[in-house]
């Protein structure tokens, strides 16, 4: 073992905030359904505190044992408007029992109080979408997301109208918290069934019983290892942010088959993304700026960031046995040191915003809007994120907070991870006509590759 | 099996004393050693068998870093495979 490596490691964790974001235990909740909600409410919260009871134990050893800090340990179920089909308008004894369970356990969160719709949204999943807002309001530790579009089946406008309004109706419910239950909501195109992260993880219905799911992180190396290679042409750049990769994602790797042995389940994927934090020198806004921009958001930024999404994935891919999840770079804003920064200067836009979900793992993701934002303009916001998603044949989401009693020039805190937002402006024209049309936008003809 | 245990911090007298204590405390056997200083900063790293340790490795991380506390340096134990998967193909 060479002394340069071993340091090299050492410094990772001490000084570039290097950590496994995320151990995410994935749970089959098919095995707990029953006649009624509550005996379903019951059997389910049996099947997470039985499974996931040594989850967070397991989580913490491996971090002491390497060396490597494990920020979250999180559950992931199947989506739960499948389990509550039967049970309408009784979704949120389900939803309650799920937030007990993962308080039990003591994980961070728990993703999946989903719905997946984007081929059409059924009398269950319209009423299991409805009931979204006063689960976020009252529950603690529950994600929640919607898929309302594929490249395989285009777009469900309907679930699109519908979301804008349930996004308000959750800010108003949780306005004493500045709208924080927007915080766990996520609407996806092109959603992906082993995703680790939150707000979005769910378990996918093809996925095994119980599989763990290692989401890495890693802003901080990539960012150091770019100081003093500001002479080198991009294509250099790429190569070492290939290599910053393949390390990274070897530790996931390890950590997810040690997790999975250790808990008696499957190893599912490791997930690839840069996931940044609000802490100064974690973030993926400054590593934008290391290739040469003065200010993340300005011209050159998306080009920036397609090297930067399409490097980590290259050096991550020949690093783990099983690549999943969203796999790329994270652009959230409030959890972005760098992201925020660049808002609060004037530099980064929404409409930049937009342009650089083409080009990375996600989308408009913890973006602050004004209180009074129309419902039908943060559907449209959903909709030309979808429409980029399923054109592109990529995962795109939309995770916005319109602040209740709140506009452009103030800011928003969430705390912890979540960071801090400052409220950015929309487009004030209206949408409303677009998104009460309703129907469903039609597959590109790239999606039909039967 | 094996662990690296790395100690970092501003040279002074007793810190190769105060770890190899700890260690034969614990019953913990080095059979690696090399010791720099670098850029001003004392840098020991020993690689270590834990296999008779009295306490499992998640323990004696926390009981390094405590020791390291007390001499005022930064003691890191950590399994061997975190470097091994890190640094090679």
């Amino acid at each position: 073992m060479k002394t340069s490596n071993i340091l090299e490691t050492v410094n990772m964790v001490d000084k570039e905030h290097f950590d496994v974001r995320t151990i995410t235990m994935g749970l089959s909740l098919f095995p707990a359904i029953r006649g009624s909600a509550k005996d379903t409410a019951s059997a389910v919260y049996d099947l997470v505190t039985k499974r996931a009871e040594r989850l967070v134990k397991v989580g913490e050893d491996l971090a002491n044992e390497y060396g490597v800090p494990v920020v979250n340990k999180r559950i992931s179920v199947t989506p739960v408007s499948l389990i509550t089909a039967p049970f309408k308008g009784e979704e949120v004894v389900i939803a309650k029992a799920l937030d007990r369970a993962a308080k039990a356990v003591g994980v961070n969160f728990l993703g999946g109080y989903s719905a997946l719709v984007q081929k059409g949204m059924t009398s269950y999943e319209e009423s299991f979408i409805r009931s979204i807002p006063e689960v976020l309001a009252e529950t603690d530790l529950l994600c929640s997301s919607v898929n309302v579009g594929s490249t395989r089946a285009g777009i469900e406008m309907n679930a699109v109208r519908l979301l804008g309004e349930i996004i308000k109706e959750t800010a108003e419910k949780t306005k004493d918290r500045d709208g924080f239950g927007c915080a766990k909501f996520v609407a996806f195109c092109n959603a992906v069934e082993d995703n680790p992260f939150m707000a979005g993880a769910f378990h996918g219905v093809g996925e095994g019983e119980c599989m763990i799911n290692v989401g890495v992180s890693g802003p901080g190396v990539v960012y150091h290892a770019l100081q003093g290679k500001e002479d080198l042409p991009l294509n250099e750049v790429a190569e070492i942010v290939k290599k910053t990769a393949f390390k990274i994602t070897r530790v996931g790797q390890l950590m997810a088959t040690e997790a999975s042995k250790r808990l008696g389940a499957e190893f599912g994927i490791v997930d690839l993304s840069l996931a940044p934090t609000p802490v100064v020198g974690d973030s993926v806004g400054r590593i934008l700026e290391s290739m040469g921009l003065q200010s993340v958001g300005t011209h050159g930024t998306t080009a920036a960031l397609a090297l930067l999404n399409d490097a980590v994935k290259k050096g991550g891919v020949m690093a783990t046995s099983r690549v999943g999840g969203l796999s790329g770079a994270f652009i959230p804003v409030s959890e972005d040191e760098g992201m925020i920064a660049g808002v609060k200067c004037g530099s980064l836009t929404l409409e930049k915003l937009e342009a650089m979900t083409a080009v990375c793992s996600v989308g408009i993701d913890m973006v602050a809007v004004p209180g009074d934002t129309p419902a039908e303009t943060i559907s449209a916001m959903i909709a030309d994120e979808a429409a980029i998603g399923m054109v592109n044949n990529k995962t795109t989401a939309v995770r916005v907070i319109p602040v209740p009693g709140k506009g452009v020039g103030q800011t928003v805190e969430f705390g912890g991870l979540l960071g801090a937002a400052p409220i950015m402006p929309v487009n004030p024209a209206s949408s409303a006509v677009l998104i009460h049309r309703g129907g469903f936008i039609p597959a590109p003809i790239h999606g039909n590759k039967n | 099996m094996k662990a690296v245990l790395t100690v970092l911090g501003k040279d002074k007298p007793g810190i190769i004393a105060g770890v190899s204590l700890f260690l034969a405390e614990h019953g913990i056997n080095i059979e690696d050693i090399s010791q720099t200083i670098m850029q001003g900063n004392f840098t020991m790293i020993m690689v270590v068998n834990i296999e008779n340790s009295d306490l499992p490795l998640g323990e004696l991380t926390a009981a390094a870093k405590a020791v390291g506390e007390k001499i005022g340096v930064t003691i890191h134990l950590q399994h061997e495979d975190i470097f091994n998967a890190m640094h090679e193909v």
